[in-house]
């Protein structure tokens, strides 16, 4: 049931985000002019002419204020242009569409592994909580925040794809055309950037269920004689789920991130690839406009994650 | 034992707190992790400064009728596609990855510091803009954020670093702004204001001492973050480049002759790994020593 006090709570949140967004965009708008140089003569690449240039300095309206520049961007930006990518000449937004379902099927993936290996491996070590078992578990955990996933994606290939050959090395199928082929070539890819996830998701759980266990009021219900099934079911995990919506949230934002170098191992057609050949062949509007995609991209689903946690959380109440 | 009175016992001299170096070989046998992982860390570090002096060879030094060979008595860990040896440039890229992590670090406290030290001393319309700016940064995927601004301002490992510590600062500024706030209201605080310190003052003597702390580890963890951005920065070419190596550039030569010699990357990542692991450990470690309400780690 939504009560007032949660609507209330739910517009303040919405409204909170909307600066942010316009923040993140003058941001995401503020990275061209940390391009030393005229832009324009960047922008327009190697041996162009002088026409060219000026052509390139109207096209991208640079004769312009910075302010007037940032607006006419954001305008646009808003109405789904993006400008067009200077060395294929496809619209940029178009490029975004083509290659971020690839890699958020990938995101997706690594998250629903890091939660589905996680959550049994936090609940397995907060129940036994100072076995060895426990110790394994943990320890597993500070092996895997540290572990660089690109290079665990590189041994899953050697290993998976190069030896067993039960997994595609490289390439992509888009989820568009057929699903199935889209997830078994995802797989590798998300096995290699749920490690970070798997951890952060069993060190969280672990910790916030050992605290709940040492509360008060679950000796009580020990005390009682209920059984440390139902406790777990009823007491712990119900109260820690809001805590973990939130670690899944902000796990899935890094596990979105981080596709950025995985793609490049995998060699995945996803926007974190393109991002990447975009800033080493100086392509910036594709770098500009992927860059604002992924941001606005975590702000929502930071926002979703908070609503979610708002409407959730049994203890906003009409109070 | 003698017979003191009360008045010829030197007053409160035990209460005096022991020398640094007497603290910290105290801390270190009480806490095996943290003597562990800065021994680790003091070993790789140590290597890394000296790596001109004890690597066998030049890290760029050729030798074509060994190419991509297998461990041998001169060569420990075998030679790569150019034949040069692995060892040797395990030991010279671990300088350049140190030296990354140090530099975007040191550059995530230099822009993060005195942000949240002004935000959280100062309040008001200065706080709220800074916080709006600090919170809209977190919401960039960090990695994302230092390929763009390192693709703006020129590849290279110094300027992909530089963008790194960038993207770390928020971080910083937001923890030492939460201190700040809490620090401001104590009364020592209080009484140097009332005293006439500065404003200056009263942030670099009474402020930033007291607010540092949870600075202190948060930068140890983000050493071990840093660490794998170099390497992924790197990996993706944005990083170290030709003919200098880091341990991130020696994984993405490993990946090209990946399927002939799987051997070439394991030590760079393994190496990584354990680097990682102990900056990890040691920031665990210190939070639980500076942290007066857990005794012991936990």
């Amino acid at each position: 049931m939504v009560t007032r006090v949660k609507q209330r709570m739910v517009i303040s949140r919405l409204l909170q985000a909307l600066p942010i967004l316009v923040l993140a965009t003058f941001i995401v708008f503020c990275l061209m002019q940390l391009i030393p140089g005229d832009v324009a003569v960047t922008l327009a690449g190697e041996n162009a002419s002088v026409e060219r240039i000026a052509e390139i300095r109207q096209a991208y309206g640079l004769d312009q204020p910075f302010f007037v520049q940032y607006g006419q961007w954001l305008w646009q930006a808003a109405s789904g242009d993006l400008g067009t990518a200077l060395l294929s000449g496809e619209p940029v937004a178009q490029t975004i569409a083509r290659t971020f379902p690839n890699t958020l099927l990938v995101a997706v993936y690594a998250t629903l592994l890091s939660i589905v290996i996680g959550v049994p491996l936090g609940i397995l070590a907060a129940t036994r909580s100072g076995s060895k078992l426990d110790g394994g578990i943990m320890g597993a955990a500070s092996l895997g925040v540290a572990l660089p996933n690109f290079w665990f994606g590189m041994i899953l290939v050697l290993f998976f794809a190069l030896t067993l050959r039960w997994f595609p090395a490289t390439g992509f199928v888009s989820p568009f055309e057929d699903f199935s082929q889209a997830l078994w070539y995802a797989t590798l890819p998300a096995l290699a950037l749920c490690t970070n996830g798997i951890a952060e998701v069993a060190r969280q759980l672990r910790s916030s269920l050992v605290e709940i266990q040492s509360s008060q009021h679950v000796r009580t219900l020990h005390a009682k004689g209920l059984s440390p099934a139902r406790i777990l079911w009823l007491h712990g995990l119900k109260n820690v789920s809001v805590n973990l919506l939130t670690v899944v949230g902000l796990l899935f934002n890094k596990i979105l991130a981080a596709t950025v170098v995985v793609e490049a191992v995998f060699a995945i057609p996803g926007i974190g690839s393109s991002i990447v050949n975009a800033v080493l062949q100086g392509d910036f509007p594709v770098v500009q406009g992927a860059v604002l995609a992924m941001v606005v991209t975590v702000i929502v689903v930071n926002l979703l994650t908070d609503l979610l946690c708002t409407l959730l959380d049994p203890r906003i109440n009409a109070s | 034992m003698t017979n003191l009175t009360l008045s010829e016992a030197e007053p409160l001299s035990h209460w005096e707190e022991p020398a640094l170096p007497v603290r910290l070989l105290r801390w270190l046998r009480r806490d095996p992790r943290a003597a562990i992982s800065l021994g680790i860390l003091v070993i790789i570090l140590g290597a890394a400064l000296l790596a001109p002096w004890i690597a066998p060879y030049s890290p760029t030094d050729q030798n074509d009728e060994l190419i991509l060979a297998g461990p041998s008595a001169a060569h420990w860990l075998g030679t790569d596609d150019l034949g040069r040896d692995v060892l040797s440039r395990l030991i010279h890229g671990g300088a350049n990855s140190l030296y990354a992590a140090l530099l975007a670090v040191s550059v995530a406290l230099a822009i993060g510091l005195p942000l949240g030290l002004i935000a959280g001393f100062t309040g008001g319309w200065v706080d709220s803009a800074i916080s709006r700016l600090v919170d809209t940064f977190l919401s960039f995927p960090a990695i994302i954020l230092a390929v763009a601004v390192t693709g703006a301002m020129g590849i290279g490992l110094t300027n992909a670093m530089f963008s790194v510590g960038l993207v770390f600062a928020p971080q910083i500024a937001r923890l030492i702004r939460a201190r700040t706030l809490v620090v401001r209201q104590e009364l020592y605080v209080d009484a140097a204001r009332c005293f006439g310190a500065s404003p200056a003052r009263l942030l670099i003597k009474h402020v930033l001492p007291n607010a540092v702390q949870p600075v202190i580890v948060q930068s140890t963890l983000l050493l071990a973050v840093a660490l794998l951005a170099e390497a992924s920065l790197s990996f993706l070419g944005l990083g170290v480049q030709l003919p200098e190596v880091s341990w991130g550039s020696m994984i993405a030569r490993g990946y090209l002759y990946m399927s002939i010699v799987p051997e070439q990357m394991y030590a760079p990542g393994v190496l990584i790994m354990i680097t990682a692991v102990a900056f990890n450990a040691l920031g665990e470690s210190l939070r639980s020593a500076l942290d007066p309400t857990t005794q012991g780690h936990g």
